[in-house]
């Protein structure tokens, strides 16, 4: 059986087919001691003795362990901002990723406020199709907001796979929305069953402050972290949980970079909010202190937003939330400038473009500061770096779990391998690394992607083009299965009562536009004979005599099993 | 003495006062002594004191004598689309006095769009006129330009305001955006006022409102419907934020809901210079009177932010206060009768907004805090009147028992109790709030301006009497850290060499196509090339000579930045 088997597959490459035997597999819930067989990219069969065609290509993992390969949830290849473009391109950008064991990446298509939603994201398409090396999905920013827009999201969710799109609280009048605008989007991709993603800062105040900033006359990098502080960040998150909670729409904040950020989060979810957090590779790994650095291309290097905080405590704190759960997905937010594009904020640091390096350091950096500290075991570091996005954008099982059937993307982790991060050994192509001298413990030692070994022995082998775009479904279970529950509840139902048929008072019907020194030139001394006064004195009342409230018998209502009232909506997010 | 007594016989009785045998109550410690009063003011306080003959004397028998309550939030005589609200200046007072409350500060609410201190002006007249106790004036900031500053600043340094309230509510017409709110916080704070803020989104209210007329709920509860309690904690947080970026002193008023007295307890605890205002409707009674099937008695509950469902709401923001993390009290007091609230009677956006409160704020405090322990006879002086007189700059002539003091004085009796109704209390408003509720404790003397008022459960006020006083700017009680976290916060910038690398070429404005600079091929880019050719500004990465955080320690601001101000915990 097998040899006849092994004999059609003959013409085949045989790197189609792979074998690892004696591997220690690690999902999120458990790990296990298994072979795997994979072919044509999709994992066949999983267990002991397994029965494989002859002359299949075989790796031994000698019991290391052998884990989903990671997912990147937030890379920004090739953005375009101001005529520039990201230094690292699909190509450059998901060859880094590989080479860090990360075998997907989701980027951001940023239309342009006033470009179709369609020939953005098309554009992005026809960039990643030519030159990714891996898998590919893309979220969709929403940088203005009208009617046509949501016929574009609508139609991206039901002909594109697309499922989540990000709105921006900051960019003050470039890609800034108004919460009245957000409670719409948010409305609207909840009735798309999409994940509404957030920038998190407070546009105005950042706005405010850099000016300020700029008067004083701080140019250089560090007014970028002065102008953005902490507080703006957990400001923005805490008004994004709220109109998401109105709106009964799950939430996902991009770029968790500071402590206030990460505990708001952490709050919200304790209260029943669906909402995740992403903390990304910088946040984890590095702090905001130099932006002070002397040497002004490296403090530029630094420039991202939400920026890196001067707390040097933060990155500890923040793998402490990744670990407990509070936080739930990491992405690299990868989208760095070479030194010369920087520089066109030189004078001015509101000028320089924003973003960092991260998508090759991100699963060393996580192991590293997480599970050689103790913080979290190996089932849950797959758990952040791969199965949980997996869930959250409806790509599980088939990306995020070692499971027959699923995409043979895998990564042989080594957990003992040292390495330090540098700028002249990194597969970027800008000058400076974020992570320069960091000594990282675990690294991968195989990547598969596709079925096909892409790192082995320290040698990359990507294929430019070999990526596919993973359409994504609506309505992800993980996310939505709450939310369904909720809107289910969350009917409110109006109080019926008879036609109120006493007095009205007159009023003037354009009230906005009545001065008070108009109406108050009347003379107050004869307020107290208004006819509403005399319709008290006349002992006339509604509803028996005033009196009548005390024995107005049920202040609150007999069935206590009303749907939302007494208690409200506010009842729907209490769930603890 | 006797010839003191003699010289002064002229001069009517009533200007001079003794009360024997009471037990004086301050915020910091209470004593029994004797209080000697002439002219409005306290002249002398202690035992056997030597006073002209003739005074009028009252035994207060161990009793306690507090310093008159300060009701910090009023909206009396307020005008509303043509009308105005059922009590004006004289019913109003009149019923603060009668619940204790010898000072009010009442809101001036200009329509956007015109002139500050006109509407001042016309608040002035209308309550220099008609009140019958002491009062002080905040101005609302309703619309913001370059007039509205010069406005602000005469109406700080010439006509006694100090505090000025911005609304993140009310869409389109009072509504501020954050950018303002920032422009005004930051104004004020070099000025030495204090920003109050009426904390709710907006935004969103205006959505939820639209969503539940849509649904067909046109009654009272679409109004707390559509202002659920986060939106009101959402908007405190950013007004808190807002207000630590500007360095400048913020007072919620109206904190309606748990989690608003959350955040700001929170904030405090950070750091924040941030003052709560509770008002007697949210310490006293909850939102379940939204679904009453009497349509008239569930708008008269319609308030903005509006009175949480949650019934537990009243009993914690009472321990709160308590605890210190809300600071003052006020009423709201913005009465409209059942016609008026009936203007919105077939859509809950058009009720006009406004509970009653001013005469029963000192006693409910004291039933639902003083007689359960959660708080003692100090610290409701404290809550009632010694911090609002700190706050507004006008402590120690108002808010406490001293020599030199007003003579706003109130004598307790803890152990009266009576229950509220409409059917006796002083407002015109054919609605109470608190109907039916049994409070212990009362007024049993209340001296304003230092003649008697209240005696034997009789009033006796006089229109016109009541006086306005000025509130210098840069109150200590807010200021003091305001100033100190100033001298702090100077912003330093980073010296470098001149940066003389190449730099991209890039266009200024965002609005290219991503599509149109995109399509160059980014391996093409002349940064590459640089990059491959070993280039690289100030030598090469790794060895960098300055250590990874500046040396000097002792930097005023970075590293940990601006957080640091509010971070002294």
């Amino acid at each position: 059986m097998s040899g006849y088997q092994g004999k059609k597959n003959i013409p085949r490459i045989t790197s189609d087919r792979l074998l690892i035997k004696g591997a220690k597999i690690v999902n999120d819930d458990q790990s296990f001691y298994a072979d795997i067989y994979m072919e044509d990219g999709v994992i066949k069969q999983i267990g002991e003795n397994l029965i494989v065609p002859g002359g299949v290509k075989t790796i031994d993992a000698h019991g290391r362990m052998l884990l989903p390969g990671g997912i990147d949830v937030h890379t920004r290849f090739q953005m375009p901002d101001r005529g520039m473009t990201a230094a690292d391109d699909f190509y450059q950008g998901t060859k880094a990723a590989l080479a860090g064991g990360t075998t997907m990446i989701i980027d951001h298509v940023v239309p342009e406020p006033g470009v179709s939603l369609m020939s953005a994201f098309e554009q992005w398409r026809e960039w990643a199709d030519g030159k990714s090396c891996c898998d590919y999905s893309l979220h969709v920013d929403i940088t203005e907001w009208h009617k046509g827009i949501q016929e574009e999201m609508e139609t991206l969710v039901k002909d594109h796979g697309v499922n989540s799109f990000l709105v921006y609280l900051a960019y003050k009048d470039i890609f800034q929305l108004t919460d009245a605008q957000v409670y719409e989007v948010f409305s609207v991709i909840r009735d798309l069953g999409a994940i509404a993603q957030v920038h998190a800062e407070n546009g105005d105040i950042v706005a405010e402050e850099q000016r300020r900033i700029l008067e004083q006359g701080i140019t250089g990098p560090e007014g970028h972290v002065l102008s953005h502080p902490e507080e703006v960040e957990a400001e923005a998150v805490n008004r994004a949980v709220t109109v998401a909670n109105q709106t009964n729409c799950p939430l996902y904040v991009t770029k968790v970079m500071s402590k206030s950020a990460a505990d708001v989060i952490a709050q919200a979810r304790k209260k029943g909010t669906v909402v995740y957090g992403e903390p990304i590779t910088a946040s984890l790994g590095t702090d905001g202190s130099h932006y002070w650095s002397k040497n002004w291309a490296k403090a530029a290097a630094f420039v991202t937003s939400p920026p890196l905080s001067p707390d040097p405590a933060t990155p500890d704190y923040l793998n402490s939330l990744l670990s407990c759960g509070d936080l739930q997905v990491t992405g690299s937010a990868h989208c760095p400038f070479n030194t010369a594009q920087r520089a066109v904020g030189k004078d001015d640091f509101t000028l320089i473009p924003e973003g960092v390096n991260g998508t090759e350091e991100r699963m060393s950096i996580i192991w590293d500061k997480c599970v050689v500290t103790g913080k979290m075991d190996e089932n849950q570091f797959v758990a952040v770096t791969s199965t949980n996005a997996a869930k959250i954008f409806n790509l599980y099982p088939r990306k995020g779990r070692i499971a027959v059937g699923s995409d043979a993307d895998l990564v042989l982790w080594d957990p003992d391998v040292t390495k330090i991060i540098s700028a002249k050994s990194h597969n970027s192509t800008v000058e400076y690394n974020i992570f320069e001298g960091l000594e990282v413990r675990g690294g991968p030692l195989v990547v598969i992607s596709q079925g096909k070994i892409v790192l082995e022995e320290g040698t990359l082998h990507a294929t430019e083009g070999s990526g596919r775009f993973v359409a994504r479904k609506p309505f992800p279970d993980y996310v939505y299965k709450r939310i369904k529950a909720r809107s289910r509840l969350a009917e409110l139902r109006g109080v019926p009562r008879g036609l109120y048929d006493g007095p009205v008072c007159e009023v003037s019907v354009t009230p906005k536009t009545m001065t008070p020194v108009s109406s108050a030139k009347t003379s107050p001394a004869k307020q107290p004979s208004q006819p509403v006064r005399n319709l008290h004195q006349s002992g006339f009342s509604l509803s028996g005599h005033t009196g009548a409230q005390i024995d107005d018998n049920v202040p609150r209502r007999n069935t206590q099993r009303i749907v939302a009232p007494p208690g409200g909506r506010a009842n729907i997010t209490s769930l603890g | 003495m006797s010839y003191q007594g003699k010289k002064n016989i002229p001069k009517i009785t009533s200007d001079r006062l003794l009360i024997k045998g009471g037990r004086i109550v301050n915020d910091d410690q209470s004593f029994h002594a004797d209080i000697y009063m002439e002219d409005g003011l306290i002249k002398q306080i202690g035992d056997n004191l030597i006073v002209p003959g003739g005074v009028k004397t009252i035994e207060a028998n161990g009793k306690m004598v507090i310093p008159g309550g300060i009701d910090i939030h009023t909206h009396f005589q307020m005008p509303y689309r043509g009308t105005t609200t059922v009590d004006d200046f004289a019913q109003g007072s009149k019923a603060a006095l009668a619940g204790g409350t010898t000072m009010i500060v009442d809101h001036v609410i200009p329509e956007p769009g015109s002139s500050l201190l006109e509407a001042y002006d016309q608040w002035r007249q209308w309550a220099d006129e008609k009140a019958c106790c002491d009062y002080s004036l905040h101005v609302d900031v309703t619309h913001w330009d370059d007039s509205v500053k010069q406005e602000l600043d005469n109406l700080i340094k010439e006509k006694g305001v100090n505090s000025f309230q911005v609304y993140m509510a009310y869409k389109d017409y009072y509504q501020m955006s954050n950018s303002e709110l920032y422009e005004v916080f930051t104004f004020l704070a070099e000025r030495g006022g204090i920003a109050q803020i009426h904390a709710e989104n907006g935004e969103i209210i205006a959505k939820e409102q639209g969503r539940m007329l849509q649904m067909g709920i046109t009654g009272p509860e679409g109004h707390v419907l559509s202002r659920p309690e986060e939106l009101e904690a959402e908007a405190v947080f950013r007004a808190v934020t807002i207000a630590s970026q500007t360095n400048c002193p913020l007072y919620v008023t109206r904190v309606m809901s748990k989690s608003a007295a959350d955040i700001i307890s929170q904030a405090r605890k950070k750091g924040n210079v941030v003052f709560g205002e509770p008002i007697t409707a949210s310490l006293g009674t909850d939102g379940t009177h939204y679904w009453s099937k009497n349509w008239a008695k569930a708008a008269s509950f319609v308030t903005s932010p509006p009175l949480s469902p949650d019934p537990t709401t009243p009993d914690y923001l009472n321990t709160l206060l308590a605890s210190g993390d809300l600071s003052v009290t006020g009423s709201a007091h913005c009465t409209f009768s059942v016609a008026q609230k009936a203007i919105g009677k077939d859509d809950f956006t058009q009720i006009p907004e406004g509970v009653n409160g001013v005469e029963e704020r000192m006693v409910l405090i004291w039933d639902k805090a003083v007689t359960t322990g959660k708080m003692d006879e100090n610290m409701f002086v404290a809550v009632t009147s010694t911090n609002a007189a700190k706050i507004l700059n006008l402590y120690p002539r108002k808010g406490r028992i001293a020599v030199g003091s007003d003579a706003d004085l109130v004598i307790w009796d803890t152990d009266a109790v009576r229950t509220i109704t409409a059917k006796t209390h002083n407002s015109a408003a054919e609605y109470n709030v608190f109907e039916g509720m049994e409070l212990r404790g009362a007024p049993l003397v209340v001296i304003c301006q230092g003649k008697i008022v209240l005696e034997d459960g009789n009033l006796h006020v006089t229109c016109g009497v009541g006086r306005f006083i000025p509130c210098p700017p840069f109150p200590d009680f807010a200021y003091k850290r305001i100033k100190a976290r100033k001298q702090l916060a100077v912003l330093r910038a980073v010296p470098r060499g001149m940066y003389d690398g190449p730099v991209s070429e890039f266009s200024m404005s965002r609005g290219g196509t991503p599509s149109a600079s995109a399509r160059t091929s980014p391996t093409k880019q002349p940064v590459r090339n640089l990059h491959q050719s070993g280039f690289s500004l100030a030598g090469p990465p790794t060895p960098e000579d300055a250590p990874i955080r500046p040396p000097g320690r002792r930097i005023v601001v970075p590293p940990g930045g601006r957080s640091n101000i509010t971070s002294l915990s």
